[in-house]
């Protein structure tokens, strides 16, 4: 079954305090659809006036919303989620178009990942207490939490509207205001999303500014009327945002990326059944999303003893998948996000050739036909090599792997955690020690283990190292949305006796 | 022979200099990580607090070219040009509202450049 590029308005705005308003100066930017580059439509080129009134509009509705009961607040985050379950196929199509990611994916994955990101955080906040403590006989402390009051958002393209919801629902359940700037490249589900939820929560609760980021990005997250900026995106702007945040004395929470390693090993191959099946698919996920993934297992280690009968069948699989048109069900790899990440990416192939790397599989764009002949598709790629080389050190951010082998745990964990980064990681073995020393010994702020790339709603994910810190979806990221007013209660009837 | 480890494209000139214009004295500073990362990106001088910890590779036309040291380490045997291509970028940098992309070429130093440039 195949589907077709949607339709699309001529033009969207930004959705400032309730309803959808033209930028103030006036300006539009073209968005274009990596598939076969063509026209999306256009979208709202907004400046730091149009970033000003999403502010004040945020800012007057914040004492309201914060007071709102959870009740009601969880009860309008379960509403955005059957919306948007609802209308689960047009979300999907249109995320396919905007990003180039095949659909197979965003009905099967983006979406639904989405929806239960909603639920998730409508339904803990209506399970969560805060805490009483009798210090002594006539003294109580009492913990609430409270709202930060504004969150300023900004989100990248590779999974526009899972990007937006693991963000907003935790924000909005704590009793937020927010303003979230979708990536210029990808604006369009954010934009479908605010049409269909318009009228869900009062007017200034949730705003989506469009635009550039030097134009409109910078000063929201350097702006005075902002509690708190949440940014997912490179180490570069993220040193930007802290250094705007320090200003305003602000908390930030930064996902900057990783080279995450998914080490192999020699038991995988003791047998040859449906775990080992799995394990051969956990290396090729390298191609999941055409590489778009932060958390991308993009180093492959794998015990030497097993090397070479191992990525024979990854090679295999690796060849097996098909790409192709995007709208067609069962193409697996699409096409990469925009030009310069098309450029950039065959750039890094060509390095890692000229370093010495070996070209196990790929290693050469993909030249599909008709219109497709104008969109931006890499082959997957294996390139050997070591771990010293720039494309084992360096986000790709394509479907690129690179591989190298190890002798021994010892060398294994070594290989890792040499790397600037520390978001994600997998391991695979059927040895009960390795099951939990391994992980426990990687630097990572998420270590799969026997599996790769889930995203349930309720385990932490965040980085270590120059991945940044604070932890997105579970509950404890509500605490990245909040403050604690502590109130220290005397219930003593005496005086201090000092004057 | 003075070698060097950066160099810019004419493409990419043209572009730097429209932003001069328009901002006046700039700075590169490379990116890593996620999404839009690993790409060179242009700010106003003095916008970006820099310490000891940015290498300065390279200057460009009078712009500094600078470089965090952690990820020097793993640079220093390339040589890096700048272009330019069309494109969209997501961070701060200051060409992407003009419908292009700073994006970097590279290859490995030659045995010469290597002793030059890496020993001393």
């Amino acid at each position: 079954m195949g589907y077709s590029k949607p339709k699309f308005k001529e033009k969207y705005e930004n959705f400032i305090n309730g309803e959808f308003v033209a930028p103030v100066g006036g300006q539009y930017f073209e968005n274009t659809s990596p598939i076969d580059n063509s026209l999306i439509a256009k979208y709202a080129r907004s400046q730091k006036e149009d970033v000003d009134n999403a502010v004040a509009a945020a800012n007057a509705a914040k004492d309201a919303w914060g007071n709102t009961s959870v009740t009601e607040r969880a009860a309008m985050l379960n509403k955005v989620a059957d919306i948007i379950e609802a209308n689960l196929e047009e979300f999907a199509l249109m995320e396919t178009c905007d990003n180039g990611k095949p659909i197979r994916e965003t009905l099967n994955a983006d979406i639904p990942l989405a929806i239960d990101h909603w639920r998730y955080f409508a339904a803990v906040i209506r399970a969560e207490e805060g805490s009483a403590t009798e210090l002594d006989a006539n003294t109580l402390s009492i913990n609430i939490k409270e709202p930060l009051g504004v969150v300023a958002q900004i989100i990248p393209w590779n999974f526009p509207l899972l990007m937006l919801s693991w963000k907003m629902p935790p924000a909005l359940a704590a009793g937020n205001c927010v303003i979230l700037k979708p990536a210029e490249q990808t604006p369009s589900t954010a934009t479908l999303l605010m049409e269909k939820i318009a009228d869900v929560f009062p007017p200034g609760v949730i705003n989506i500014i469009h635009g550039f980021g030097p134009e409109a990005g910078k000063p929201l997250a350097s702006h005075k009327g902002v509690d708190k900026v949440a940014f997912t995106g490179e180490t570069t702007t993220g040193q930007l945002i802290m250094q705007y945040a320090s200003k305003n004395l602000n908390p930030v929470t930064m996902e900057l990326g990783g080279k995450s390693p998914n080490i192999f090993f020699n038991s995988v191959m003791d047998e040859d059944d449906t775990f080992l099946d799995k394990a051969i698919e956990g290396a090729v996920l390298f191609a999941f999303n055409q590489g778009e993934v932060c958390t991308c297992p993009s180093r492959l280690l794998v015990q030497e003893d097993i090397y070479d009968a191992f990525m024979e069948r990854v090679i295999a699989r690796t060849k097996a998948a098909i790409q192709a048109d995007p709208y067609d069900v069962n193409t697996m790899v699409g096409a990469q996000a925009s030009n310069d990440q098309y450029e950039k990416i065959l750039s890094y192939i060509k390095i890692g050739k000229e370093e010495g790397a070996k070209v196990l599989t790929g290693g050469e764009a993909c030249k599909l036909d008709g219109d497709l002949a104008n969109g931006f598709y890499i082959q997957p790629t294996i390139l050997e090599g070591h771990n010293k080389m720039r494309v084992f050190q360096e986000e790709i951010f394509g479907p690129v792997l690179s591989v190298t082998k190890f002798k021994d745990e010892a060398e294994a964990i070594e290989i890792a955690n040499d790397t600037l980064y520390g978001l994600g990681a997998g391991v695979w073995t059927r040895d009960a020690h390795q099951l939990y020393q391994i992980p426990r010994a990687i630097k990572a702020g998420r270590v799969w283990v026997n599996c790769y790339h889930a995203y349930p709603a309720h385990a932490p994910f965040g980085g270590y190292k120059k991945s940044g810190f604070g932890r997105e979806n579970h509950l404890m990221m509500m605490n990245h949305y909040r403050q604690t007013k502590n109130m220290l209660i005397s219930y003593d009837k005496n005086k201090l006796g000092f004057f | 022979m003075e070698y060097k480890r950066v160099a810019i494209t004419e493409k990419a000139i043209e572009i730097l200099n429209q932003l001069k214009e328009k901002h006046g004295d700039l700075i590169f500073h490379q990116s890593g990580g996620c999404c839009d990362g690993t790409a060179p990106m242009v700010f106003e001088k003095g916008e970006m607090y820099l310490d000891d910890s940015d290498i300065l590779v390279g200057q460009l036309e009078d712009v500094n070219y600078y470089m965090n040291e952690d990820q020097f380490e793993y640079w220093k045997y390339s040589h890096i040009t700048i272009d330019v291509v069309e494109g969209r970028g997501s961070s701060f940098s200051l060409e992407i509202p003009l419908g292009v992309r700073f994006i970097i070429h590279s290859r490995l130093l030659t045995d010469e450049e290597n002793k030059a440039l890496n020993t001393c």
